[in-house]
C-alpha cells in the first residue's frame, strides 16, 4: 500500500507500508517477548496464558502495534483480545 | 538578547530502595524481573518529615555553596512541586525566606509534574527575555513516594523522591530555543492524586479504609499505566516534530535527546519510533528512578559530566506526563 503523509516539516513523504502478513506478525511478537521459546507461538495462542504474562507485556504489544504498524491500541481494545489472531485482525482492520 | 542554563544541581532523597529490598514486600517478583520490567535498579524515597520544598532547599543550598553565585544576586524564583507545604501560601514565599533571598524578587509556584522542567524553563526564558529579571532560579522538589500506596507495585518500582535547581541567566547570545507547549486535560483522570485536596479531601471513611497503611492522609496517586503509555508514545514523537519545526532543525541536527525519564519501556518505544541511535539517546533512569520534574535537569547534568554535552551541542529536551501536559525546546550549548 502506498501512503502519502505530511512529515514534521509539512513535506509530503511517500512510503510503502508492507501488506500485513500473519507469519511475519507472529515472528515480530515472538521477538518482543524475549523469554518465549521460538516456534511455539501460533495464531491461536492465547497471549494472556503465556508464562510470565504481565502488564508489561500489554505495553510491549501496544508499542509493537504503534511503532511497527502505526495502529493505536487502547487499554479497552486490548482487554477484548485474547489470541495472536485477535491482535493481527485488529491491526489489519485499523491499518487499512 | 537571550538566556542560558548556567548551573544545575540535584539532590536525591537519602533512603535508597533497591530491587532486592522491594522483593521482600512483593515476593511474586524477583529483583531481576523488576529490573527487566522497569529498567530501574534503585530509587530513592523520602522520610515522612522531608517533603518537596525541603529537597529543593537542599539542592539550592548546595548550589550556593558550590558556585560563586550569591543569594542576593537572585532576581526571580519559580518553584515546581506536586506536593506543596500548604494549599496557601505559595511555597515560593516560604523558600524565599528560608533561603534568605532578597525581598524585591519575583517568587511564584509552577506545579506541573513531569513536564515541570521544560515548562519552568519556558517561563524563565519569558521572564528574562521580556526584561523582568536578569536571572531566574528554578527550584524543583517532588515526593511521589509520599502519595504512593505501599502495595502499588508500579508506583513503588518507578518513582523516586528528589529535588533540583536550575539557574538561568541573561546572555547576549540566545541558548534556549523556541518552547513548544501542549495540554490535554481529558487525560487528567489517568494519573492523579486522589483524595488529596479541596475537591475531594480525605474523608473519615478513606482514612479508615487505609488504616493498615497509615491512612493515606495526603491522598493516593492513581496511575492507569496503559493510558499513560499510549499517550506518551503517541504524543512525544509529535512534540519532537513540533520542536524541530519551530526551531528550524532536523532530527540529524540534534546531538542528544533528553526526554523526561518516565520509564525504560516508554523511552525505548519513543526511541524506536523516532529511529534515534543509542549514542544520541539519554537514559539516566537505571540508578535514579523516575524523579518527575527533576529527571531532565538530572539527565542534563549527568550527560554533561560524561562529556555527551559540549560547547556547540544542540540538545532537544522534552517533558511529558501528568495533566496530560507536555513541552520542550532545544538547548544550544
Amino acid at each position: 500500500m502506498l501512503v502519502l503523509e505530511l512529515d514534521f516539516h509539512g513535506v509530503v513523504q511517500f512510503y510503502i507500508i508492507r501488506k500485513m502478513d500473519l507469519k511475519e506478525f507472529i515472528k515480530k511478537v515472538e521477538v518482543e517477548f524475549e523469554e518465549l521459546e521460538k516456534g511455539i507461538l501460533t495464531a491461536e495462542t492465547n497471549f494472556r496464558e503465556i508464562d510470565e504474562w504481565s502488564s508489561m507485556h500489554a505495553l510491549i504489544i501496544i508499542a509493537l502495534m504503534d511503532v511497527e504498524y502505526g495502529v493505536t491500541v487502547g487499554g479497552e481494545d486490548l482487554s477484548k483480545m485474547q489470541t495472536v489472531q485477535d491482535l493481527f485482525d485488529f491491526a489489519k482492520k485499523n491499518q487499512d | 538578547m537571550g538566556c542560558q542554563i548556567k548551573y544545575i544541581n540535584y539532590h536525591l532523597s537519602q533512603k535508597e530502595v533497591t530491587n532486592e529490598m522491594l522483593v521482600v514486600e512483593f515476593p511474586d517478583f524477583s529483583s531481576e524481573k523488576i529490573f527487566k520490567n522497569v529498567g530501574i535498579k534503585k530509587r530513592f524515597v523520602t522520610t515522612e518529615n522531608v517533603i518537596g520544598s525541603d529537597l529543593a532547599f537542599n539542592a539550592a543550598e548546595e548550589f550556593f555553596e558550590e558556585t560563586d553565585v550569591k543569594k542576593e544576586e537572585v532576581e526571580f524564583i519559580l518553584f515546581c512541586t506536586g506536593g506543596s507545604d500548604y494549599i496557601a501560601p505559595m511555597n515560593a514565599s516560604l523558600l524565599q525566606d528560608r533561603l534568605g533571598l532578597n525581598g524585591n524578587i519575583g517568587a511564584l509556584d509552577l506545579p506541573s509534574g513531569c513536564s515541570g522542567a521544560t515548562n519552568a524553563l519556558g517561563m524563565a526564558k519569558a521572564i528574562i527575555e521580556s526584561g523582568q529579571a536578569n536571572n531566574v532560579l528554578l527550584l524543583f522538589g517532588e515526593t511521589p513516594g509520599l502519595v504512593s500506596h505501599p502495595k502499588d507495585f508500579a508506583l513503588r518500582t518507578l518513582f523516586s523522591d528528589a529535588g533540583a535547581i536550575v539557574f538561568v541567566e541573561k546572555t547576549i547570545k540566545n541558548h534556549i530555543g523556541k518552547v513548544v507547549y501542549g495540554v490535554d486535560g481529558s487525560g487528567a483522570k489517568h494519573l492523579y492524586v486522589d483524595q488529596s485536596c479541596l475537591r475531594n479531601p480525605p474523608t473519615k471513611q478513606w482514612l479508615e479504609i487505609n488504616k493498615d497503611v497509615g491512612g493515606m492522609p495526603r491522598g493516593q496517586m492513581k496511575m492507569d499505566g496503559i493510558e499513560v503509555f499510549t499517550f506518551s508514545i503517541k504524543k512525544v514523537p509529535i512534540l519532537v516534530g513540533d520542536i524541530l519545526k519551530q526551531n528550524d532543525l532536523q532530527m540529524e541536527d540534534i546531538d542528544l535527546f533528553v526526554f523526561h525519564q518516565a520509564s525504560k519501556i516508554i523511552l525505548k518505544s519513543i526511541q524506536r519510533k523516532l529511529k534515534i541511535d543509542d549514542k544520541r539517546m539519554a537514559y539516566y533512569i537505571e540508578n535514579n528512578g523516575n524523579t518527575v520534574s527533576i529527571s531532565i535537569p538530572l539527565a542534563l547534568k549527568e550527560a554533561e559530566k560524561e562529556g555527551r554535552i559540549k560547547e556547540g551541542s544542540k540538545i532537544l529536551i522534552a517533558g511529558f506526563g501528568i495533566g496530560f501536559s507536555w513541552s520542550g525546546t532545544v538547548l544550544y550549548y
